[in-house]
Order: structure tokens, then C-alpha cells, then sequence
């Protein structure tokens, strides 16, 4: 099966059931769509993450009650740096969706998710503690793998592999 | 009191230390502390060609080592567009399946030993034993098989291969019989797990558990059947779910999905199609020994691929499989070069471990070690 092109169009994936509760709600949402190797990704600014869980949790039309998997890439030395990766699962509905939230390298902070899924507490530990990224709210920030005293963050990727920091 | 548990106590299934704070025998607080067994194997992918990181994800969780190959090679065949010829599926369904038995059966007999049934153990080992001599067989390795590679599987297996696992698909129900002799109608063994470390189905999908210890509590989902991967469409099984949420429910549930594996096993080897095991994508797949002796172009593809890898298109994929514990995902960035721009793992252990306090507050110490077993956590996959 040869790759097809990825689609970004917002007007060709209206009919995403995501992405029309989304733009139903707040024409503003959605700051970006990607539909890419059967794959559907929506970008979404910071200040309305938390709100679009919610929505997209509670909505019947879309139900992503499940949160899978949250985690972080580092485009260094792009700008804005961090992209977060909300990995999103409807369990009645046997679909998935990624919402992604771009941060730049300035004030690497996003709200964080606990208060909806407690099961976010981890993954935003996680990605504290190997990224830097900040979760507002969150009930106990601290690292998860790394030792307490460990300086940086082994992720980002002017952090070497190997050798001296 | 605060009392400390591990990191090396035996029943804590590798280097899990928990903080427990106490009122009496009643837990009122606790409070897992991972991290022992970090390897930065995330970090080390990204130094990696795509085919070199395959030997890694064995090493996230050993007990499982070829769902986590399945899950790896599925996601950069997804990046790559590639088709995957109906024998390897079928090979990679089967073997994926006697994983998942030998995986059940550590958990088995290590959660009845940390309850006080040593004679199951013993018996578990005995059948885990022929499951990994079946892997040493197709791999050459016990436990970190890497046998899975991108585009197909890395050699054909053994003669003799498939008669010995259908014998042994045909005694392991009655050894099945014999591990629920010893434990499913015991008095002790009951008192032991019925109504302790109970969870709701509504706590269970909050804190995002997956595997057995979601369908332990009423949830039915499967990735198996729910989003089927490597044709396991083809298959027919059925998904034990419990409703109770106890720690007998989630036994009763993987003890089910030993016998639902061996079913699977026996379809396999039942409609295993002929024809090759890897794709035709010589730029990807490693060329055939006897090619390389006799073709100039393989030679030349078999020096590129291991030289300088092979480029994967940019984008980004994240394919999860059902592990024996739950969702193992694999989420894959490329930027269109040689070595992956991120590779993370979802681990299943990870996400079900937080179930824990929900399970043992308000619980007597004692059950902590029966709700810690009943969980089937893998320290290296928590830790990676």
C-alpha cells in the first residue's frame, strides 16, 4: 500500500466527528488538522486543552473517555520547541485521536490533565522529568524516573546520548 | 508508621519500592517510587538506525519480548507503507500468542508463590520451559528473540518447528487444568484474592488500565479483536472479562486467556499460508544469505541497509498492540533520515500501576503483595 499524502485541509476533515464537536464549539479550537497514514492528528492552542478533553470525553458523539498515552517531542532548535502529544481512545467507539499542543522553549508550560483522568498523573511526571515541561495543577510534580537531584532533562535533544553534559 | 517496601523485596517482581503508610495492619497510604531500572532506552533509539533498535525493544519488557518486536515493526511498517506477506503475519499471530502464554505463566506461578502456593510455580516453569525452547528453536534466544525485523520476520523457522508447538498446543489445556486444580477451587487461595484490591470499571478507565486489569473489572476491550493488527481479524477468540474488579477476577481473566491463546495457536498452525516471509522491499529488508552469495544487487542492498540504514518517510505513527498486559504502544517520529527522530513506548505497567492505591487503601498490608501480583507489572517496561 503506497503512502498517501497527508491531508491538512480543516474543510476536507469536517466531517470528523472530533473535529466538527470542536469546531461546533469554538470555531477558534482548532489551530490545525493532520490526517496522515489513517492516522487523525488536531493541533490545539494551550489555553483550551484542558476544555477540549473535556468536551471530547464527555461528548457521545465522540466519547474518547480513555486517555492512552501522553508524551513529548522536542524540535530543537525550532521554535515553538515542544510539541505535546495527547494520545486520545474512544473504547465504544474503537477510535483513536492525537491532539497535539505546541510550546515554545520560553515558559514550557501546559495544564495539566489530572483533574480529568487521574490516570494523567504519570505520563505528565514523565514528561516533566525527561522534557521540562511544567503541568499547571498538577498534584505532585516530580520526577519519575530520573533521580531527584538529576540535573536537565535526558530527552531534549541538546542532551547527548553519551559522554559529559 | 511508614514503612518501606523494596526496592529488593522479592514480591515486588523486580525493583519496585513502595511507600507504605500504616495504621496498624490497615494501609492508609501508599505510594509507589519507580525509576530503578531506567535505561534511557527512548534516548538511545534516537542514536540508532531503524533496524538496530529492534534488539531494544526486546529489552523493555523480557517478558514479552516479541510483542514488543511485533509492536516496533508494525509502527515503522506503518511509516514505510509497507504490506506484509500472509505467512509472516500468521508466524508473527502464532508466536505472538505463545508469548503471551509464557508471559501468563510467570505471572501465574510468581503471584501464587508471593501468596503462599509454591507447588503452581514449579509447575508454570515446567511449560514456560518448552515455550522458550521454542523460541530458541525460530531465534536462536531464549528471552531476547529480536525475531520480528521490519518488513517481515528474519528467517524461516526450523524443520520440526510446527509439529512441536501443535504437540504442545495439544497437551498445554489439560496443564491448564492442572494450575486450576491446584488454585481456582482452593479455600486459601480464594480467601486469599476474592473481594481484596477491588476497583470500579469507572476508576479503572480513569487511572488507564488496560489488559486484564481492565477487563478484571466489566471493561471488554481487546485490541485484538477491537483494532485488529497483523490479521488478527482472521481469528476467532473470545475476550475473558470478569465483573467483580478483585484480584480473583483478574487471575480468572488471564487464566482464561491462556486457553483463548492456545485456541489462536491452533487456528494458526491450522491455516498457515505458504510463501515468503518478507516483503518485497529490497531497500528495507535485509537480503537472503544465498542471494548475497550469487546476486551483486543484494550484496549491495545488504552493505547499504547495514551501513547507512534506510530512510523512512517523515511523519508519525503510533500503533498499540495488547500486550499480556495491556496496551503497548509504540508512538514513532520520523523526519524522513535513517534514525527515528522519537521513539516512545506506552507502557501498559506504567499506566496500570497507578491502579494501586486505588486497589490496597483501606486494604491490610498483606493484600498489597496479593494487589501488586494481581497487576503483572514488568519493571523494565515501567522504567524503560
Amino acid at each position: 500500500m503506497p503512502l498517501a499524502a497527508a491531508i491538512t485541509d480543516v474543510e476536507q476533515l469536517k466531517g470528523h466527528p472530533a473535529v466538527a464537536r470542536l469546531l461546533a464549539w469554538n470555531p477558534l479550537a482548532v489551530a490545525g488538522v493532520k490526517f496522515d497514514r489513517e492516522e487523525m492528528t488536531i493541533y490545539i492552542d494551550r489555553a483550551n486543552l484542558r476544555e477540549t478533553c473535556a468536551l471530547l470525553r464527555d461528548d457521545p458523539e465522540c466519547a474518547f473517555n480513555f486517555l492512552s498515552d501522553i508524551t513529548c517531542v522536542d524540535w530543537y532548535p525550532a521554535e515553538p520547541r515542544f510539541e505535546v502529544i495527547y494520545h486520545l481512545l474512544s473504547i465504544s467507539k474503537k477510535e483513536r485521536v492525537r491532539l497535539k499542543v505546541r510550546l515554545d522553549s520560553a515558559s514550557p508550560a501546559v495544564e495539566s490533565l489530572t483533574s480529568l483522568w487521574p490516570g494523567a498523573n504519570y505520563f505528565e511526571r514523565e514528561v516533566f522529568d525527561l522534557f521540562g515541561i511544567r503541568f499547571t495543577g498538577h498534584p505532585y510534580l516530580r520526577r519519575l524516573l530520573m533521580p531527584e537531584d538529576w540535573e536537565g532533562h535526558p530527552l531534549r535533544k541538546d542532551y547527548p546520548v553519551e559522554g559529559y553534559r | 508508621m511508614i514503612l518501606n517496601m523494596g526496592p529488593q523485596h522479592p514480591s515486588t517482581h523486580g525493583v519496585l519500592r513502595v511507600l507504605l503508610e500504616i495504621d496498624g495492619e490497615t494501609v492508609v497510604r501508599i505510594m509507589p517510587d519507580i525509576g530503578f531500572l531506567h535505561t534511557g532506552i527512548e534516548k538511545t533509539c534516537e542514536a540508532k538506525f531503524y533496524q538496530q533498535v529492534v534488539p531494544l525493544t526486546d529489552r523493555i519488557d523480557y517478558l514479552c519480548p516479541l510483542t514488543n518486536n511485533l509492536c516496533y515493526a508494525l509502527a515503522v511498517e506503518k511509516l514505510l507503507g509497507l504490506e506484509i506477506p500472509p505467512k509472516a503475519q500468521w508466524l508473527r499471530v502464532l508466536l505472538n500468542e505463545l508469548t503471551r502464554i509464557n508471559s501468563h505463566l510467570v505471572w501465574l506461578g510468581t503471584h501464587a508463590m508471593d501468596i503462599g502456593a509454591m507447588t503452581v510455580f514449579l509447575y508454570c516453569f515446567r511449560e514456560r520451559e518448552e515455550v522458550q525452547r521454542m523460541f530458541e528453536m525460530v531465534s536462536g534466544q531464549r528471552m531476547m528473540t529480536s525475531y520480528f525485523r521490519v518488513g517481515g520476520i528474519a528467517l524461516e523457522p526450523p524443520l520440526g518447528f510446527f509439529e512441536r508447538v501443535g504437540e504442545f498446543a495439544g497437551r498445554f489445556p489439560d496443564k491448564v487444568d492442572e494450575y486450576e486444580n491446584l488454585l481456582t477451587g482452593n479455600p486459601i487461595w480464594m480467601m486469599r484474592t476474592k473481594g481484596v484490591a477491588r476497583i470500579t470499571a469507572e476508576d479503572a478507565i480513569a487511572l488507564g488500565a488496560t489488559g486484564p486489569t481492565l477487563r478484571g473489572s466489566g471493561v471488554d476491550m481487546d485490541l485484538r479483536r477491537d483494532m485488529p493488527y497483523s490479521g488478527y481479524e482472521n481469528f476467532k477468540f473470545k475476550v475473558p472479562v470478569a465483573q467483580e474488579g478483585d484480584v480473583f477476577a483478574r487471575y480468572m481473566c488471564r487464566v482464561r486467556e491462556l486457553r483463548e491463546s492456545i485456541e489462536i495457536v491452533k487456528q494458526a498452525l491450522d491455516g498457515m499460508p505458504e510463501g515468503p516471509i518478507k516483503a518485497d522491499a529490497p531497500g528495507v529488508v535485509l537480503p537472503d544469505r544465498e542471494k548475497m552469495k550469487t546476486q551483486m544487487e543484494a550484496l549491495i542492498y545488504h552493505f547499504k541497509i547495514i551501513t547507512e540504514g534506510f530512510a523512512v518517510p517523515a511523519g508519525e505513527v503510533y500503533q498499540a498492540v495488547e500486550s499480556p498486559r495491556g496496551e503497548m504502544g509504540y508512538y514513532i517520529v520520523s523526519d524522513g533520515t535513517a534514525k527515528p527522530y522519537r521513539v516512545h513506548m506506552r507502557a501498559a505497567c506504567l499506566a496500570n500501576l497507578q491502579t494501586l492505591p486505588k486497589m490496597c487503601e483501606g486494604g491490610l498490608i498483606a493484600d498489597v503483595v496479593a494487589a501488586i501480583g494481581s497487576i503483572d507489572i514488568v519493571l523494565g517496561e515501567i522504567d524503560r
